[in-house]
């Protein structure tokens, strides 16, 4: 079953740039994927569109059975409920603690304070941070921080994963680390998983499906792929 | 359950938020309580010329006398031509004789003198009492009862009562005025308020929705404060108006300088001032803040 289509889509943005043109994909429930492709190739705006970030301004994306292009602005949140998502720069909030952080996630869509507790002590000890729960993030190094920022993002048990570049500010070392979650998760709780990045390493290491984008346009899906040079050089 | 649970986030939240740009909220509540008390004022001062307006035109009445010869047959004919005009409402008739006997009760004087006058040398003129509907054409209607054949003459407030009513009439519509152009002020400063708050809050408002929480839960926060501040800012107006139409009221023993202008007697009319404030307060405070979340939030 596939969790995601997309047919036929295109962003341009008001200033004339085209990020994404005629892009078709199908992404299947439970994979764990790739987003690759040098600066402005579009990955950006691709994740956006999967969250209604952005709209594409042409074709279909559906996402877990809604169509994003036409999701109003107040139903959005439907959609979000559905998918988790984690950024280069964490976004976590510096005045909560770390399992207030995660908590947050799950009170603001009026979850019951027992339930709360227990996924969410759940998600900080699936990425390995049961005991900083109450640290604050300013006490925390970046690989912890994106922990828990992954936390958050699959707390509510979400379909889909998005990942903007979250290895974006990590050293390799803690880059491995935030895989190794990510790959944990994919794989117990069944999460699908889309990740852009344009970490060579990371990408030849997971061998995991790999979509290469340049100027906007699908270069490459392969279903167990690696970086490889000459498809970045080929796409050039 | 899960509704209440969000109240109940919500309405923390906003506490805080109140408390944490305190010197922000100060500004607001500040210029809330300014508006109230004028609008408190103006309330009071339009309540109350409403009132002795009320009061004044239910005691205005056109007296007519009628000449003192005029015969039995034509004052049954007056009366249904008096009662018939427009904008007479009812009438009081009193023969001579009523007259006479109501002239006798009010002094021993006049009841030994007027005693030995009979039926027909009685000189008191048969007099009509008219109560108008409508007291803005008082004047016209005195001048046609005037023209009808055997009146002799007609006495009313004349020109004074209408001066009056017509610049309480002027009074109120400024007072109106004032009130509106401060409502409006005061929703722009709440406006600011709100907004200023929302930018603190930006980052904690764009997790939110990356989580999914619904645009009710991420607006109604913002909507509960501006209500707090038109809450804190009806305290002081409320107390004003208590204490201050009470003084007031007491100072002048209920009149205004004559016994012609009574005042409203405090004990409903404080409370119904107080909670009136407290709801335009809290309305305005709605305002202002649902204005700005639809603006800075695009939600």
């Amino acid at each position: 079953m596939d969790l995601i289509r997309i047919k036929n889509a295109e962003k341009k943005y008001k200033n004339g740039v085209t990020a994404i043109r005629n892009l078709n994909l199908d992404i299947e429930k439970g994979s764990f994927t790739f987003v690759i492709g040098g600066s402005g190739s579009g990955k950006s705006t691709l994740i956006k569109m999967l969250y209604r970030e952005e709209r594409p301004t042409q074709g279909k994306i559906i996402v877990g059975g809604l169509n994003v292009a036409k999701l109003r602005n107040n139903k959005v949140y439907k959609l979000r409920r559905k998918l988790g998502i984690v950024f280069q720069d964490y976004r976590l909030l510096p005045k909560l603690t770390v399992y207030e952080n995660v908590a947050f996630a799950m009170e603001v869509i009026g979850a019951k304070k027992n339930e709360t507790r227990l996924k969410v002590l759940k998600a900080l000890e699936e990425v390995g941070l049961k005991n900083k729960v109450h640290n604050y993030p300013d006490q925390l190094s970046g690989g912890e921080q994106q922990r828990v920022a992954i936390a958050r993002a699959i707390v509510n048990n979400p379909k889909l994963l998005l990942c903007d570049e979250p290895t974006g500010n990590l050293d390799p070392e803690k880059s491995m680390e935030i895989m190794a979650v990510l790959d944990k998760i994919n794989k117990v709780r069944g999460t699908t998983i889309i990740m852009a990045t344009h970490d060579k390493e990371i990408v030849n290491k997971m061998k995991k499906q790999v979509i290469t984008l340049k100027d906007g346009r699908l270069v490459s899906f392969k279903k167990k792929g690696t970086y490889y040079d000459e498809d970045v050089e080929n796409a050039k | 359950m899960k509704m209440l649970r969000m109240l109940n986030r919500s309405i923390r939240d906003s506490i805080k938020s109140v408390f944490r740009n305190f010197s922000l909220s100060l500004a607001s509540i500040s210029c809330i309580t300014i508006t109230l008390i004028i609008v408190a004022i103006s309330m009071l001062a339009s309540f109350n010329v409403q009132n002795f307006t009320k009061e004044i035109e239910k005691d205005l009445t056109i007296v007519v006398f009628l000449d003192s010869d005029t015969s039995e047959d034509r004052i049954t004919d007056l009366k249904k031509e008096i009662g018939n005009f427009p904008n007479v409402e009812s009438y009081e008739f009193e023969s001579k004789e009523d007259v006479k006997q109501k002239m006798q009760k009010e002094s021993e004087v006049l009841n030994t003198v007027l005693d030995g006058w009979s039926e027909e040398d009685n000189p008191l003129k048969p007099t009509f009492k008219l109560k108008v509907k409508n007291v803005n054409k008082i004047g016209k209607t005195a001048d046609k009862i005037k023209q009808i054949e055997n009146v002799s003459v007609v006495k009313y407030g004349e020109g004074m009562v209408e001066t009056m009513i017509s610049s309480f009439a002027t009074i109120q519509k400024v007072a109106y005025g004032a009130v509106i152009a401060l409502v409006v002020v005061t929703v722009f400063l709440i406006v600011n308020t709100i907004k200023l708050t929302i930018f603190s809050r930006k980052r904690e408002i764009s997790i939110m929705r990356l989580v999914g929480a619904s645009n009710f839960t991420i607006k109604t926060p913002f909507i509960i404060e501006g209500m707090i501040l038109g809450i804190f800012g009806s305290i002081i107006p409320i107390v004003f108006t208590t204490y201050g139409y009470l003084a007031f009221y007491n100072h002048f023993n209920g009149y205004l300088y004559t016994h012609l202008i009574k005042l409203i007697r405090p004990e409903p009319f404080i409370y119904q001032m107080s909670l009136i404030i407290l709801v335009i307060g809290i309305i305005v405070g709605m305002i202002g803040s649902s204005k700005a979340v639809r603006k800075y939030l695009k939600v």
